[in-house]
């Protein structure tokens, strides 16, 4: 648990803080310096330099805050979204619960990469947003929390549908609910705590699935958009000069890996925690 | 058991009439539009031609309509002609789905094949030294970005050393075997590493839960052998919830792996799928995606029927 918490920790610190850091030192990011491009390893640029001359080190880090931001962004907006339709369709019951769950079977039976990729290029002019907001920087990462969030809700509402059919006719909520409590107060105070633990390594587990898909739909071009920069789309920049200067694709894609293997060592060892927790309690 | 399948097949069908008008609702909003990009193609078209191709093509016609009208084709038979393509969607379909199947195939049947004698390893000790490397190693494989996978595994073995081509199916101008397998090599072992994880995870679970069960208890207690009782005794009820996994990545297989289609320039369904709904090919995305559909939902189908036969206490209500 420790080593990759910490190593997840460790990433997260060097990314947040790094762009502010590299703008201190004076080191713009998005600095275009063609007389330097593809340069080794120097002081000034401690990882070299890419294709139009730009600081390895400094975008590396500044990819990481926007791929993190992502994916954590999109996992607890995933596990919010899931928490509600659980809690209703478990506490509800009847054809909300029907419904709700014949949609979670339906969205995990669907081949989903190509499904996304058709959601990830629409065109947005024509659902109607606003042009102000479809044109800005921000909405090429939106759209990809948007499109973490469409896949990734169903592991939550099952988990919490599943808890909450287990509590909903337990002594605590039938005392709950005799002494008037409101539906909303119970779920939120009786039902919600007993499923608390699942729900987080769900989360963590989920934090790595979003970074691994913004990673591929900025690999096909479909992710983020220049200038802003993110691990995947080092990676994709870096494809066609794989020969010629490899280095620039393995530094982006051990940055995913690491990542994403210590979320995921993480969430597991979570999960052996709690199941701990569980088998001691019975 | 009839009476099962009835409902779900029935179910299949309804689904994938609502998936078909979400997706052909869905590409309508892609940006660009036939006519557009043919107009670009060509500065000497008028505005009538404009309108009298908007004609001829249907698409002057309400979305629904031009959708009923796409389904009347499909149930006949006729998917259509492929605009990127320039030939029949079922022309264009099907070498590609050979290919996918090929690729897709083989990655699956070694990826399975290590990850039951792994898992299983795994599961007969827990908690030992081997189990810690090959979780470990399970944990590598779902969290390795394919893609970077494939380009390490280019740079090593066809930029490096040189021994594998690093793209394509075959050399141009050869026809041999031995060059077709050549060029399988790279890409599925891209996808065998990458798949491989997951099951593995997958088949220690089930294989730590059958090794606990009291008929494996007996069955050592009476003397039978290591093999016997893992082969004979636990992989059967261990097979159940690796079935499902199974069947989940099995409708994979037709969709394609487009990253390492992308990568080793392979021409797979992944490929065709993104190429068609990139370029406005609308016939072929939509029949290349509902492929990928039925494929997924009847592999689910087959999974809970395969529980039945593998665990008799399934009952089909």
């Amino acid at each position: 648990m420790r080593g990759p918490l910490l190593l997840l920790l460790a990433i997260a610190a060097l990314s947040f803080a790094g762009p502010p850091l590299g703008a201190a030192l004076d080191i713009d990011l998005n600095a275009v310096d063609l007389l330097d491009r593809l340069a080794g390893p120097s002081p000034p640029h401690p990882l070299g330099t890419d294709e139009l001359g730009r600081d390895v080190l400094v975008r590396l880090l500044a990819g990481g805050r926007v791929s993190l931001t992502i994916g954590i962004a999109a996992a607890l907006a995933a596990a919010a979204l899931g928490t509600l339709v659980g809690l209703v369709a478990g506490y509800l019951g009847g054809w909300t619960d029907r419904v709700l769950m014949r949609l979670t079977d339906a969205i995990i039976a669907l081949p989903l990469l190509p499904l996304l990729i058709v959601l990830a290029a629409l065109d947005l002019n024509k659902l109607g947003v606003p042009p102000a907001l479809a044109r800005s920087d921000d909405i090429s990462l939106l759209r990809i929390v948007v499109l973490a969030v469409l896949v990734g809700w169903t592991t939550a509402a099952r988990l919490v549908r599943g808890a909450t059919l287990v509590t909903r006719n337990r002594d605590f909520v039938r005392a709950a609910q005799s002494l008037g409590a409101g539906v909303p107060h119970i779920l939120l105070t009786h039902i919600l705590p007993n499923v608390l633990a699942p729900l987080i390594v769900a989360t963590t587990l989920n934090v790595a699935d979003v970074i691994l898909l913004e990673s591929v739909l900025s690999f096909l071009g479909l992710g983020i958009q220049p200038p802003l920069a993110s691990w995947g789309t080092m990676l994709s920049n870096a494809q066609e000069l794989i020969t010629s200067a490899p280095s620039l694709a393995i530094y982006p894609g051990a940055m995913i890996f690491l990542t994403v293997i210590a979320c995921n060592l993480c969430g597991d060892a979570l999960q052996q925690r709690f199941d701990h927790r569980a088998a001691a309690r019975v | 058991m009839i009476r099962f399948t009835a409902i779900r097949l029935i179910e299949i069908a309804a689904t994938l009439l609502v998936m078909s008008f979400v997706i052909y609702a869905l590409i309508g909003l892609m940006p660009g539009d036939p006519i557009d990009l043919m107009r670009q193609a060509d500065p000497r078209m008028s505005a009538a031609d404009v309108v009298r191709l908007k004609t001829v093509y249907g698409l002057d016609q309400p979305l629904f309509a031009r959708y009923l009208g796409w389904v009347r084709q499909a149930l006949s038979g006729d998917l259509g002609y492929s605009r990127l393509f320039a030939a029949p969607v079922w022309s264009v379909l099907l070498p590609r789905l050979g290919n996918s199947l090929v690729l897709m195939g083989s990655s699956f049947v070694l990826a399975l094949g290590l990850a039951l004698g792994l898992g299983t390893a795994a599961a007969r000790r827990p908690n030992s030294r081997l189990d810690a490397a090959i979780n470990l190693f399970s944990f590598a494989g779902v969290s390795m970005p394919t893609f970077w996978l494939a380009l390490i595994l280019i740079l090593v073995f066809a930029a490096g050393l040189g021994w594998l081509p690093a793209s394509g199916i075959a050399t141009a101008g050869t026809s041999g075997l031995g060059d077709r397998l050549s060029h399988l090599v790279l890409p599925v072992a891209t996808l065998t590493l990458a798949s491989i994880g997951g099951y593995t995870r997958y088949v220690r679970a089930a294989m730590q839960e059958a090794l606990a069960q009291d008929h494996v208890r007996t069955a050592r207690a009476k003397g039978a052998s290591e093999t016997r009782i893992i082969l004979h005794h636990a992989m059967r009820g261990a097979m159940i919830p690796v079935t499902t996994i199974l069947a989940l990545s099995f409708g994979g297989l037709v969709s394609g792996a487009l990253v390492t289609e992308t990568m080793f320039a392979y021409p797979g369904m992944g490929k065709l799928i993104f190429d068609a709904v990139m370029g406005n090919d609308y016939n072929l995305a939509l029949a290349a995606l509902l492929l990928a559909t039925i494929a997924t939902m009847l592999a689910n189908l087959a999974a809970d029927l395969a529980y039945g036969w593998l665990d008799p206490r399934v009952s089909y209500r």
